[in-house]
């Protein structure tokens, strides 16, 4: 890609070059080694294509307005603790299911129910977080870092005290996986994942005010604690959609916010959100493709985002230090 | 007043090995050892080599965390957190990988070097930063154990070792038997050696200027240190698997009460560490019985809580 | 006697210190001043080996420090520098026992214990030995480390800024005694001190140091005039008699 050719093109060019990239990527996806029975095929590929568009808003739009609001670009919901969180959440309501015979509720009700405890204890745990970030941030991107790494410890022992012999079958969930949506979570998600688009884009303004800082924000007339708990309810259920459709995708967020703020050219957010919704499609799209059909290699794709998302992170980390 | 504490924590480990001796999936009660030929065989083949292995891991991992944490005036690290032994576990897969059939000897020196090299690494570094907050060093530690983990995961997906890769690294004590952890032995004699060094390593604590300063020979503390790091992450690695958070928390919590005056502290770290995970262990035993739950697992929550509490203090401190 | 005999470091193309050549007499205080970026701290990090010269030799009694083994000569020469924040947590005796390590090793006998209450003693830290350092307030943590430099015993003592972070109180009380180690225990001590007129009223010699040259070497009577000081600052200084002192007036 000639990287000069872009940095003269205004912020909308930009945005529809990647619109078209990203179109290429499906068009590429769908087509790609088709043999054999195609219509079942395709059927199969359509299904994981609104499944990796559906990841890619979630995670581009949540990343976005949890760095929007926390007013740096290092923190994502994934970081924090909030999508292990959500798979705790998970195997609480499984376990409380198994346990004490709850009648089953169907795949759309549990997520709706797991999708709630999670708005609600997100706000619980991470508004008195921010208000403390101005004094020292990488305390509280510690604190969310083991915050994870203790929701995910305490599902593990869940998991094991629910299922003690199939612990392997636990283990593969670690990393994402494109594959075991079920139709109609993908469809709710699709309806809920609209619905929290609206809303976002009525707001994309007043995101550009929050970005200026809590107290540049209060000063031209924004209600910041009421922001702050609409993003985090708004970010909360983008999480719980992408962890419900495919799992744990740790650092998608950050590399997509992150070349979005580079490549879109702009710091307004109707900008920056298609950006990094259109890189986040072209990533998982392209790189789905690229892995499967060309290397042969399906299902490493979230290993291999976990592997740049991590070297970003670090290079994120020292360049802070550095200036 | 310190000596009876330090009896108390004695008693207290010794009666956790009895508890960790006479639990589990076979009865054994210490009437049997006597009279059952049988089951005293059972007794020394499993049941005596499972306690040992765990204070030797135990007291090792915390050692080893205690000099991470004093090489790099840092509080907050350890080898499970920055890149130590996932390094070792890709030295691991490579060996899975290239040399499937090789001895558990060999497979521990090449777990060793790689814990070595990504050690190394991480310090390198860490110094690069000019310190602006403590946690920037360990946070980068994390990131970096996690990129390197997804080079294993990935490469071990490739191979389809992911499985057996991840009962190496469960941090599971059910697999101890005699004839299958007599390398912790080893670990035992660098924790012992650790504490023959002890003054050194709470010198190189102060800082290298410090150590110039009264003539202490910084370069060789620091390559000492790493190598008794390495082989310590390594050895556990292969034995038992991950132990995490045990580096971070017991040192910590020993520093508070006792302070780092590591000749006088290296007792109460080893008896600590020791004893924490021979109770995650008996928990680990009893929660869910007759199945087993890893002690890796136990101490997951248990070293999350622990250290979200230090982290909670260091921001009061401040 | 300390000798610098042509010494230059210099960080990637810029000379920090450039040929600097200078002798310390035995016994007395000297202090080293200078504008900031001047060398001062990096001259005095040559001299006690934390730092290796690119060019040039420094000897302490005769003994070449690049080359002599370092616990050899730990027991000549002790250094504080001036950021001194640990992460250990280690009581005021244990800090100053390790003045010992030189000589025993950390194998304390009775002797190490009775110049490691010597010491407490003098830097009036005998109350605080049990403190943990990090429970100290910044002046009694600061002479907590000299205690420690004093307990390793050494012909020379050099320290970077020993009044960082002091009151004037603590500054005055140090510096009294730094000139009670240099007179009743004969001892070399080396400053680098940023204020000029502590320098004045307590050295024997001063040292002036300009863009990593020595450009001045004199008695306080010597360098205390309003030319030189103001040659060595670029900054207007008036010299006032005070109580029989010269005292710089830069205001």
């Amino acid at each position: 890609m000639q990287i000069e050719q872009i940095s003269h093109l205004s912020s909308p060019k930009r945005l529809i070059f990647l619109a078209i990239l990203a179109l290429c990527c499906i068009l590429f996806f769908m087509t790609i080694n088709l043999k054999g029975n195609i219509h079942y095929i395709l059927v199969d590929r359509s299904w994981i294509l609104l499944t990796m568009i559906l990841v890619a808003f979630c995670a581009a739009a949540s990343t976005l307005l949890f760095q929007t609001v926390t007013n740096n670009r290092i923190l994502t919901p994934a970081l924090m603790g909030i999508e292990p969180l959500f798979i705790l959440i998970q195997t609480v309501v499984v376990f409380f299911i198994d346990s004490q015979g709850i009648p089953f509720i169907g795949t759309i009700g549990k997520f709706i129910c797991e999708s709630t405890l999670l708005i609600l204890f997100s706000l619980f745990l991470y508004r008195g977080l921010f208000t403390r970030l101005k004094q020292n941030l990488y305390l509280v991107l510690m604190i969310g870092i083991i915050l994870g790494t203790l929701f995910r410890s305490f599902s593990n022992l869940l998991q094991r005290l629910m299922t003690p012999s199939e612990f392997a079958i636990i283990q593969s969930r670690i990393f994402a996986t494109f594959t075991q949506a079920e139709p109609a979570l993908i469809i709710a998600s699709v309806v809920i994942a609209i619905a929290a688009g609206i809303i976002l884009w009525r707001m994309r303004f007043r995101f550009d005010v929050l970005a200026l800082g809590r107290d540049n924000a209060i000063n031209l007339g924004i209600s910041y604690r009421r922001s702050v708990t609409t993003i985090l309810m708004l970010v909360s259920i983008l999480v719980a959609i992408s962890t419900a459709l495919v799992g744990p995708f740790t650092f998608l967020g950050l590399l997509i916010a992150n070349l979005a703020y580079s490549i879109s050219g702009s710091s307004q957010h109707r900008y920056l959100l298609p950006t990094a919704f259109l890189l986040g499609v072209i990533f998982l799209v392209g790189g789905q493709m690229v892995l499967q059909h060309l290397l042969n290699m399906s299902g490493t794709l979230p290993i291999v985002v976990e592997f740049i998302g991590g070297l970003l992170f670090i290079f994120l980390l020292l360049k802070k230090v550095t200036m | 007043m310190k000596s009876l504490y330090f009896i108390a924590a004695i008693l207290t480990v010794i009666g956790l090995a009895v508890i960790s001796l006479f639990i589990g999936a076979g009865h054994i009660t210490p009437a049997d050892l006597y009279s059952n030929e049988n089951i005293r065989d059972i007794f020394f083949a499993s049941r005596v080599p499972r306690t040992v292995a765990l204070l030797f891991a135990g007291s090792a991992m915390s050692v080893s965390g205690l000099i991470m944490q004093l090489l790099t005036q840092n509080r907050f690290v350890e080898p499970t957190l920055v890149g130590t032994t996932q390094s070792a576990s890709l030295g691991l897969l490579v060996m899975m990988v290239f040399a499937p059939a090789a001895s558990i000897m060999s497979k521990m020196v090449v777990a060793s070097l790689f814990a070595m090299a990504g050690t190394l690494l991480f310090m390198l570094i860490s110094r690069k930063i000019v310190l602006k907050s403590t946690l920037m060093v360990p946070l980068i530690g994390i990131m970096l154990g996690a990129v390197i983990s997804a080079i294993t995961t990935f490469f071990a997906m490739y191979f389809d070792l992911l499985q057996s890769l991840g009962g190496w690294e469960s941090g599971d004590f059910s697999g101890i038997l005699r004839g299958r952890y007599e390398l912790l032995w080893l670990v035992g004699g660098l924790t012992l050696l650790a504490c023959f060094c002890a003054d050194q390593f709470t010198i190189a604590g102060l800082g290298r200027d410090f150590s110039i300063n009264i003539g202490l020979n910084y370069r060789r503390v620091m390559l000492l240190g790493l190598t008794v790091i390495a082989l310590i992450g390594g050895i556990v690695v292969v034995v038992v698997g991950v132990l995490p958070f045990l580096g971070l928390i017991v040192p910590n919590i020993v520093s508070l009460l006792f302070g780092d005056n590591i000749r006088k502290t290296m007792p109460w770290i080893c008896l600590f560490g020791g004893g924490l995970v021979l109770l995650c262990d008996i928990i680990g035993r009893t929660i869910r019985y007759p199945f087993e739950i890893p002690v890796s697992v136990i101490l997951g929550v248990v070293g999350a809580v622990l250290f979200l509490i230090l982290l909670n203090r260091k921001r009061y401190a401040n | 006697m300390i000798e610098i005999d042509n010494i230059s470091k210099q960080y990637q193309t810029t000379f920090v210190l450039k040929n600097v050549n200078a002798t310390i007499t035995k016994g007395g205080i000297t202090s080293i001043i200078g504008p900031n970026g001047a060398g001062k701290s990096t001259l005095l990090s040559i001299i006690s080996r934390l730092l290796i010269a690119d060019e040039g030799v420094v000897r302490v009694n005769n003994l070449d420090v690049a080359t002599t083994p370092s616990d050899k000569l730990a027991t000549y020469l002790s250094v504080l520098r001036q950021e001194n924040r640990y992460t250990s947590r280690l009581t005021v005796q244990e800090l100053v026992g390790f003045g010992r390590y030189p000589y025993t090793k950390g194998r304390l006998n009775s002797d190490d214990h009775r110049r490691i209450a010597e010491a407490l003693d003098y830097l009036n830290l005998t109350e605080f030995k049990d403190r943990f350092l990090d429970e100290l307030s910044g002046g009694q943590r600061q002479r907590a480390y000299v205690a420690m430099i004093l307990c390793q015993d050494t012909e020379y003592v050099l320290l970077d800024e020993p009044l960082n972070n002091l009151d004037m109180k603590h500054s005055v009380s140090m510096m009294k005694q730094l000139r009670k180690a240099a007179d009743e225990l004969g001892k070399t001590v080396v400053l680098v001190i940023h204020d000029i007129n502590f320098a004045s009223v307590y050295s024997d010699t001063i040292l002036a140091m300009k863009k990593g040259e020595v450009v001045y070497q004199g008695t306080p009577d010597d360098i205390m005039r309003s030319s030189i000081l103001e040659d060595i600052f670029d900054t207007p200084i008036k010299i006032e008699q005070v109580c029989g002192q010269n005292i710089a007036v830069y205001y």
